[in-house]
């Protein structure tokens, strides 16, 4: 059956992998060590399991590691540089937009690729990107008050 | 946890038709993943081998030519909710895809897949099919085109042949006075119903009959006799409850998880009254 070595960009680092060809990206990702992606609903809806596909998000539950071939994957790990959070984990602290803390990967990455798509959204072009990434603890208003103050941030960085 | 499968990366149209031909029903085209990577999960389908139509480079463009917009097979959601010609041509068709299922979905999700998978509860078909939308089909004896109420033949089956794949939809491109309208209810990621209207108007009179197709309730869009609306004003209220009532009774809901089917052919009344009261927005 199908099998294949694959090379990648893993959090800006160059990777060779040997995959099958059924293998998930979730599993790959997990089984490097990088367990800050989550399963969660195992079937699109929910949104922990989101990674950055060449900067698009995707649900790494039902994508293809061979997907990532030549391509860069980003995954939480790597956001913060070093010790230094990235200014959406500041303002998700910041705004206590985590409780229990299993979506926040998926919620950091998915916004992520919005203030890279939209450096200036307002709150409900935040609600209707983030509409996919489900949170049972918190409530989501913390959640667009914590993206909406990271793009201030951002923007006022540059 | 996938069980063992192999992915073949087909580079053209013909190689992907070549590949379907050799592994018939044990074969499945791969393109988004969305749809079949999940039944897969779930155990519902399995196939040992997945033609991969996502390096045909041929596939992936959204270009305009005699009145129609071609949409490549591959294109995603992604794509068309920010493509310049969809945004042109049909820009109710790129705020429906704008609305599909969530982000990641609509970030490697393709239409044709979309099409081909036929899952009942699904925003696409309603809106192609009340535009006159129709599939490009590709088999080892050549290409066929067919409608989108003919592609779709029930909850989850296609006409699309053993050996055939989608290269293509083309919808073609309403005249500068014809208005479109999608107005959609929906609790998670698919809609519980959809209603498209299609509408010529001029000087606030439907011109000819309306097409009314109502998706994702029915095991296939229903289309809506509108014979009645034709020469009818926006405004007339009563003309509005007769399509409600004719929308009502045209579909066979299904029951599930998003209602029962008496609190669907409520919403089908209500949704279709209020793509007549959306329709008479944009021309106010």
């Amino acid at each position: 059956m199908g099998a294949r070595t694959i090379g990648l960009t893993l959090n800006g680092a160059a990777r060779r992998l040997d995959v099958e060809d059924q293998v998930l990206l979730i599993e790959m990702i997990r089984s490097l060590g990088l367990v800050g992606t989550k399963l969660s609903c195992d079937i699109q809806v929910c949104g922990a399991c989101t990674v950055l596909l060449d900067g698009r998000p995707v649900s790494s539950c039902t994508t293809l590691a061979i997907e990532a071939d030549g391509r860069s994957v980003e995954t939480i790990e790597g956001l913060a540089e070093g010790t230094t959070l990235h200014p959406l984990q500041e303002a998700f602290i910041d705004e206590f937009a985590f409780q229990c803390g299993y979506c926040t990967p998926g919620m950091l990455i998915s916004a992520k690729a919005l203030l890279a798509a939209r450096a200036d959204p307002d709150a409900a072009e935040v609600r209707h990107w983030m509409e996919g990434n489900i949170c049972r603890c918190t409530g989501y208003q913390t959640i667009v008050d914590a993206v909406l103050a990271a793009a201030q941030k951002m923007r006022s960085a540059r | 946890m996938l069980r063992r499968f192999e992915v073949h990366r087909a580079t053209s149209v013909a190689e992907a038709v070549g590949l379907r031909r050799r592994f018939g029903e044990d074969a499945a085209i791969y393109a988004g993943g969305t749809e079949l990577l999940l039944a897969m999960k779930m155990g519902v389908a399995r196939w040992p081998h997945l033609i991969d139509v996502k390096p045909i480079a041929a596939l992936r463009t959204i270009s305009r030519a005699d009145g129609m917009v071609r949409i490549g097979a591959t294109a995603t959601h992604w794509d068309l909710e920010r493509d310049r010609t969809i945004a042109e041509t049909v820009p109710a068709f790129a705020r429906l895809e704008a609305n599909v299922a969530n982000v990641r979905v609509r970030a490697v999700g393709t239409l044709a897949g979309n099409l081909a998978f036929a899952e009942p509860h699904a925003d696409p078909p309603a809106m192609l099919s009340a535009l006159g939308a129709r599939v490009i089909l590709q088999g080892p004896k050549g290409s066929r085109s067919l409608p989108i109420a003919e592609l779709i033949t029930g909850m989850y089956e296609t006409a699309i042949g053993p050996d055939e794949l989608i290269v293509a939809i083309d919808i073609p491109i309403p005249a500068r006075d014809t208005r479109v309208a999608y107005v959609k209810f929906q609790i998670l990621e698919r809609p519980s119903v959809g209603v498209a209207v299609v509408a010529t108007i001029r000087d606030g009179r439907f011109v000819g009959a309306p097409n009314v197709v109502v998706g994702a309730v029915d095991e296939v869009p229903r289309r809506v006799p509108a014979e009645a609306l034709a020469g009818a004003s926006l405004a007339d209220t009563t003309a509005r409850a007769a399509l409600a009532e004719a929308a009502r009774s045209a579909v066979d809901p299904i029951a599930d998880l998003a209602g029962g089917v008496d609190y669907k052919r409520h919403l089908v009344g209500v949704f279709t009254e209020r793509a007549l009261e959306s329709l008479a927005r944009q021309v106010a």
